[in-house]
């Protein structure tokens, strides 16, 4: 009796659920309890939680939206680091008959959740953090398309974030690898709240993705200044675009897969078991068509921003402009015609394996072809050795290295020998660190003065840099060595003792970039300290060549007093260069979407919704569910969404930002 | 909009506007239904990757019915009927929308309604029936593929009724101001993508699988 | 609330009628409305008479229809031309249909060739 109501209270969740056995955990927990709670004691002390509500959790400012997006992913940085860490450690010392530090269920737990954490927590709330700031601005827009959807996906983001964050704490994560394949991820081999937590995290962050990434693609089409045709977007722009085309186009099968695999677990049906005629190799086969355009999702910014910096930094137009253009273009459609490669061994022959192995081949084609031209970008270019500039030049050396290996990989042949080793673990580091993160901290060094009036430190960036580039290369290419002796992934225990050397070489390599991360922690602290003498009072710090930086630094909340109209391809530089005036009278009141906190409720409503279908809190999922659609209906009757900016605080900050740059010396 | 000096063909003396000074209020919700049609698009392929779910997994019967077995046409046939019905009764009522006539608008929205809700009851009714057969979505893979794809957009059209009467309300409340005007207009494409979709789910999961 | 009517005040938002999708009048929704039911019955009529022999054939004809009938779904009620939103609905549209006919047949075909190579149980099964 008893029993039965303590079920229907807590669904599967007991005591016992909690991971009191696992000393490292209980550790964890212990740490980020009290860092919690020093910080929740700090908010409430310095009587801060006002303004952090009103100011940023409700804001539907694309800037602090975007910002928001950043810290989120630095933060989960930190989590989906520690994990790399550990596996680092657990393979460097398990050898010789040591079993190391990691049992083999908490091991299998840790490279899972590393995976799932690193794309989907890390790179793409960067990604989408840093496309949130800076295109508006490029576009010369005053916000995006939909400022309040724009507030709800960051915190649909954030509600998958914090499930995957609950999974170390109250049960455990998913064993199955970060793509969770079937039939391991069924209900039959992995009967635990892991994979429940994995889909419902993903589920929900998935809502926030998509719906940014159609906010993103309507702001571009729609929102750019007058002036600004296709073809005189900011390369940024295009490839933020062709970035978001592929997020609507390949999170909705993401959806609909793991809705797929959801039900086999939750109602029985039989899409990918082994009975029942179930099809699992169909589960390899939708996921991927969802994730490789993902990789390019991921990737297709950073080129964006490595475009942006060579040419500002080399004080050049961007070379190839419209190649550039047609290159990404070419990229999105062929995104799409890449998956299989990702499961050659999978056994469809020789016809469909070289149909996809030739696409895959031709990719590089217009890859290579953005290489070539960021080069003669920089040829004859006066190369400024800025940090941006020197992330640029370690992606553009460390991202060959990684393409190469990548072709070698599209040879289904080669894959045969390779796949599952080391070597594409190698492999898709060498990409995803040295494309998509070295052009996160290329972007982050290159608009924090745009975000927040001051640069970064130079002296901490470059140590931070040098350990994450030397890092790297000490962390992944003894991977690639192991790969071609044959060394298989996801092992936590070698028996062979002469494979030790090159797993402590990866290890202190892991220590390096733990380096890195501790200098760009430190960069940002130093800089904040530092922050008069690192003040940039021009709001265009580099010389830059678009329009984010025709503004103040920070922008003000409506971004431009005046549209500025478009008549060249590098509008802010041509704006410069025929000494355009800036306007500092005859302002006028500025329409502004209004905060709403509508978007932390329904966040927080999935978040409950989704612990309780992970538990089978059948009347908790219930009620959850009923309060999100009463909560979405309810806003729905608010017609009152905006406001106007009195035009008394446009002059007042306008008028700051005149005699700012009159002090600058003009 | 103020009309923009073109670079081409000016000396330098020539004066260009870098900033747009008189600008103009843009208009509330100017990209609203480009966005909305991009979710469409979005949905689309949640059913593309469904109808190709049951294109690899609908002749797996695991020794389960056949769609021969199971499907009633004539149900399907009087089903579609009802789709096809509240499509035409919401296009009238966008046109009474547009003649701003409110109270021919919302009756023909009743009568979308009702023809909504008709479909749904059929469809409910054709799955009691299969599960008490024993051909629930359980039985077999061509089953779970058969009851995700034809339920999700089941599914899409509960939603789409709940949208409508949240509408209706919402109009009788204040009236066919611009902002209702722009949620009624990306209601009609909703529910005329769902009955596309139908098309794709009557022609290829019905009647080609009663070919089979 | 205190001013609902805020959004139509703004003295811009008869633009919408610009930005928005065109309208059809009564006559083209009838008209779409009488060629879906035309393209709807003939199929169904075919399949349930069986007035084809080869169901490959009746196959083929039934997938005609429906692609006849989206069409005339897009043009009569959704109201797609190639001018909409300067263009920006068609190209969404073409987009989305590649990637449907990607996905639609790229996993049958995939698909296919592993059951093939892979299954030969379930071949011998079938025998």
């Amino acid at each position: 009796m008893n029993d039965t109501l303590l079920k229907t209270i807590f669904g599967r969740l007991t005591l016992e659920s909690l991971p009191l056995h696992e000393p490292i955990v209980v550790a964890t927990f212990a740490m980020v309890a009290i860092g919690g709670l020093g910080l929740v004691a700090a908010l409430t002390y310095f009587k801060v939680w006002g303004y952090l509500w009103n100011e940023w959790f409700t804001s539907v400012d694309h800037k602090k939206i975007g910002i928001m997006y950043m810290i989120l992913a630095i933060v989960m940085l930190l989590r989906g680091f520690s994990d790399a860490i550990m596996m680092r450690a657990q393979q460097a010392m398990a050898f010789n008959g040591s079993e190391g530090y990691l049992t083999a269920h908490h091991y299998d737990q840790v490279f899972t959740a590393h995976g799932v954490i690193m794309i989907f927590f890390v790179a793409m709330p960067m990604v989408t953090g840093l496309m949130n700031y800076v295109v508006p601005l490029q576009i010369g827009a005053r916000d995006v398309s939909f400022p309040f959807l724009n507030n709800f996906s960051f915190w649909m983001t954030t509600a998958g974030a914090v499930i995957v964050m609950m999974s170390l704490f109250i049960g455990e994560f998913a064993r199955t690898g970060w793509l969770a394949m079937p039939p391991l991820s069924g209900l039959a081999y992995s009967p635990d709240v892991g994979v429940d937590y994995y889909i419902w995290a993903l589920q929900i962050a998935g809502i926030g993705t998509l719906l940014s990434g159609v906010n993103l693609v309507a702001t571009i089409v729609k929102m750019r200044a007058p002036g600004m045709t296709m073809m005189k977007m900011p390369i940024f722009t295009w490839t933020s675009l062709c970035t978001n085309i592929l997020i609507v186009a390949a999170f909705p099968v993401l959806t609909a897969v793991l809705a797929m695999l959801s039900l086999d677990r939750y109602i029985g049906t039989a899409f990918f078991t082994n009975d029942s005629g179930g099809n699992p190799m169909m589960y390899v086969n939708l996921i991927w068509i969802w994730g490789h355009p993902e990789v390019y999702i991921l990737v297709l910014p950073a080129f964006g921003i490595f475009s942006e910096v060579t040419s500002t930094f080399s004080g050049k137009r961007l070379f190839g402009y419209s190649s550039m253009v047609y290159a990404t273009l070419v990229i999105t459609i062929l995104a799409y015609l890449v998956w299989l490669h990702h499961f050659f061994t999978m056994g469809s022959g020789a016809s469909v394996n070289s149909f996809f192995g030739i696409t895959t081949m031709i990719i590089s084609i217009p890859t290579g072809a953005k290489i070539f031209n960021w080069l003669f970008t920089m040829y004859k270019g006066r190369i400024r050795f800025e940090l941006p500039m020197m992330w640029t030049i370690a992606f553009m050396v460390t991202f060959t290295i990684g393409g190469m290996t990548g072709v070698l990989l599209a040879v289904p042949p080669a894959d045969f020998v390779l796949h599952n080793s080391l070597f594409l673990v190698a492999h898709f580091h060498n990409v995803i660190i040295g494309g998509t993160l070295f052009g996160m901290f290329a972007g982050i060094n290159y608009w924090f003065p745009k975000a927040f009036g001051f640069k970064l430190d130079k002296k901490w960036g470059t140590v931070s840099f040098w350990c994450w580039v030397v890092g790297f290369y000490f962390a992944f290419m003894p991977l690639y060595v192991l790969g071609l002796m044959g060394v298989t992934r996801r092992m936590r225990y070698f028996d062979d003792p002469n494979l030790q050397i090159w797993f402590v070489i990866a290890a202190f390599g892991a220590a390096l970039i733990a380096a890195g991360i501790g200098a760009f922690l430190l960069q940002i602290f130093v800089s904040i300290r530092n922050r008069e003498a690192l003040a940039d009072h021009s709001g265009d710090p580099w010389n830059g060549r678009t329009l984010e930086w025709a503004t103040s630094s920070p922008p003000p909340e409506y971004n431009f007093a005046f549209t500025p109209i478009v008549h060249d391809l590098d509008a802010w530089y041509d704006m410069k260069d025929r000494k355009h005036e800036r306007p500092v009278t005859g302002f006028k009141s500025i329409h502004m979407p209004s905060g709403t906190g509508t978007g932390v409720v329904l966040a927080g409503l999935s978040v409950a919704f989704g612990f309780a279908m992970i538990w089978y809190i059948w009347w908790l999922a219930g009620l959850a569910l009923a309060g999100i659609f009463a909560t979405t209906i309810f806003h729905t009757f608010n017609y009152k969404r905006d406001f106007h900016i009195p035009v008394e605080d446009v002059i007042a900050s306008e008028d700051a930002r005149t005699r700012q740059l009159a002090t600058q010396g003009a | 909009m103020s009309a923009i000096p073109m670079k081409d063909g000016l000396n330098e003396t020539e004066k260009v506007s870098f900033y747009d000074i008189e600008e103009h209020e843009h208009p509330d919700g100017a990209s609203t239904m480009l966005g909305f049609w991009m979710y469409l698009m979005s949905d689309c392929l949640i059913f593309a990757v469904l109808f190709a779910a049951y294109a690899v997994l609908g002749n797996s019967y695991a020794g389960g019915p056949s769609p021969k077995e199971i499907f009633e046409l004539p149900l399907v046939a009087v089903n579609t009927a009802m789709l096809l019905f509240s499509s035409i009764t919401y296009g009238f009522a966008m046109l009474s929308m547009e003649e701003g006539r409110q109270r021919v608008m919302q009756m023909w929205l009743v009568f979308t309604g009702l023809f909504g809700l008709a479909f749904l009851s059929i469809e409910m009714y054709e799955f009691a029936n299969l599960i008490h057969e024993g051909a629930g979505p359980t039985r077999s893979a061509f089953l779970s593929s058969f009851f995700t794809l034809v339920g999700t957009h089941g599914l899409h059209v509960t939603m789409g009724l709940i949208w409508l009467v949240t509408l209706m309300v919402q109009v009788q409340k204040h009236g066919l101001i611009a902002a209702n005007k722009r949620r009624l207009m990306c209601l009609s494409m909703f529910w005329h993508f769902l009955d596309v979709i139908w098309i794709g789910v009557f022609t290829f999961v019905y009647l080609m699988g009663t070919l089979r | 609330m205190s001013d609902p009517q805020a959004p139509a005040n703004n003295p811009h938002a008869d633009h919408d009628h610009d930005n928005g999708a065109a309208h059809g009048t009564r006559g083209s929704y009838l008209k779409g409305f009488f060629l879906s039911v035309i393209l709807t019955a003939i199929p169904f009529w075919a399949v349930m008479t069986g007035a084809f022999k080869d169901p490959s054939t009746a196959a083929l004809v039934v997938m005609v229809f429906a692609v006849a009938q989206i069409v005339v779904h897009m043009i009569y009620f959704l109201h797609m031309s190639g001018k909409s939103e300067g263009g920006w609905t068609m190209m969404a549209l073409i987009f989305t249909i590649i990637l449907v006919v990607i996905t639609l047949s790229g996993s049958i075909w995939v698909m296919y060739h592993m059951n093939t190579n892979m299954m030969p149980m379930q071949a011998a099964a079938d025998m």
